[in-house]
């Protein structure tokens, strides 16, 4: 409660409370034309579904489509592009360190697989003949 | 695009950006100077989801490549019979445009939050909270849809009973979060409505001053939301 007397602390020694002086300002424009990209992206993606496009041509269009748009809603939307570069790093490094871990995970994951195969597969392989959910 | 706080750029020469991190990270009290306290710590709480979310994915992945089972294809069981048509994952589709449209007027609302016009930024904060609404909405008739055709956690009528499960658990957990997003939404509308974030009237919470910054540090969490979505879009019902 007694603190709420205090000024923002985040306006540093002397500075005036200038109404929002240090708020992220930019043209409108920007943001039209990140959401316009974000539905072209979107599109693309759900696209790459419609047609059925399979394997690695699949997996590389999904994985670039999601990269792109994330970065642009990081960047622009949530204004990461115009922050203090500290601020910048405290965030991503950390998802950056967990990726380096689902990366090692997915290699790993073969060999889970074969294992599993190995010791389990008999017994689970006779649900597997009705894989078509709908008519 | 030079929006820079001011305060920082008046107060330091120009200097190399490891030099501004090591300044930054080693400097007395507060680490990132001229950010407002709300921002970092809304930061910090989105990169603890990031770790709820990655790990949900994470076993996600696990139990999708080791599954000696085949796999239900998303797009068969998410596609919608349109006119005697089935389209496939139609029902996502219409919920990603739905979340980013809510994205879109979210980044508008926090613009013209910092220009002041009390109007437009409730009317964008409301249109936001209702295609967020929307959303859950969408979500809720699709668990709907697949409880009714016998998607339990513990199995379901086309593949690898671990589908059931990681669905019900990452998207369960995702509207939660646009659930509870909606309602703050609805919250800082009303203050701004009200004019409590112009007269720095204090919080019912917590008693701090009134601040447009809320309305960005809304937008920050709404963002999150929309980029978890796009992550589970991707890996859950596309791959």
């Amino acid at each position: 409660m007694d603190h709420t007397d205090h000024p923002d602390p985040g306006l540093g020694g002397g500075h005036p409370p200038v109404p929002h002086a240090q708020g992220q300002q930019h043209p409108l424009g920007i943001y039209f034309k990140i959401w316009g990209l974000l539905f072209v992206l979107s599109a693309a993606s759900y696209m790459v579904d419609y047609y059925e496009l399979q394997g690695l041509l699949r997996w590389t269009l999904i994985i670039v489509f999601m990269l792109l748009k994330a970065g642009l809603i990081v960047s622009v939307f949530m204004h990461m592009l115009w922050e203090r570069l500290a601020l910048v790093y405290a965030i991503l490094v950390p998802p950056l360190l967990l990726i380096t871990l689902l990366g090692i995970g997915a290699l790993e994951a073969d060999y889970t697989f074969v294992s599993r195969g190995l010791f389990f597969a008999p017994a689970s392989e006779q649900p597997a003949t009705t894989p078509s959910p709908h008519k | 695009m030079s929006s820079v706080p001011a305060g920082v750029a008046a107060s330091s020469p120009q200097r190399s950006h490891w030099q501004s991190v090591v300044a930054d990270v080693s400097s007395d009290q507060r680490a990132f100077k001229g950010v407002p306290w709300g921002k970092p710590m809304m930061w910090i709480f989105l990169l603890s989801d990031t770790f709820i979310f990655g790990s949900f994915l994470i076993s996600y992945m696990t139990v999708r490549m080791s599954t000696t089972v085949p796999w239900p294809s998303p797009s068969e069981v998410f596609g919608l019979t349109v006119f005697g048509t089935s389209v496939p994952l139609l029902l996502i589709a219409i919920m990603t445009f739905v979340l980013i449209s809510s994205s879109g007027t979210m980044a508008l609302a926090v613009n013209y939050g910092y220009r002041r016009d009390r109007k437009l930024t409730f009317a964008l904060l409301l249109a936001t909270a209702l295609l967020g609404a929307t959303f859950v909405c969408m979500q809720a008739f699709e668990w709907y849809k697949l409880i009714s055709e016998g998607v339990r956690p513990w199995g379901n009528p086309w593949g690898a009973a671990q589908f059931g499960s990681t669905f019900f658990m990452i998207t369960g957990f995702h509207g939660t979060h646009v659930t509870i997003g909606v309602i703050f939404l609805v919250i800082v509308a009303m203050k701004v409505r009200r004019g409590d974030l112009d007269a720095e009237r204090p919080g019912f919470l917590t008693k701090r001053r009134g601040n447009y910054e809320i309305v960005e540090i809304m937008g920050l969490y709404w963002h999150f939301v929309d980029l978890v979505w796009v992550f589970i879009f991707a890996f859950f019902y596309l791959w």
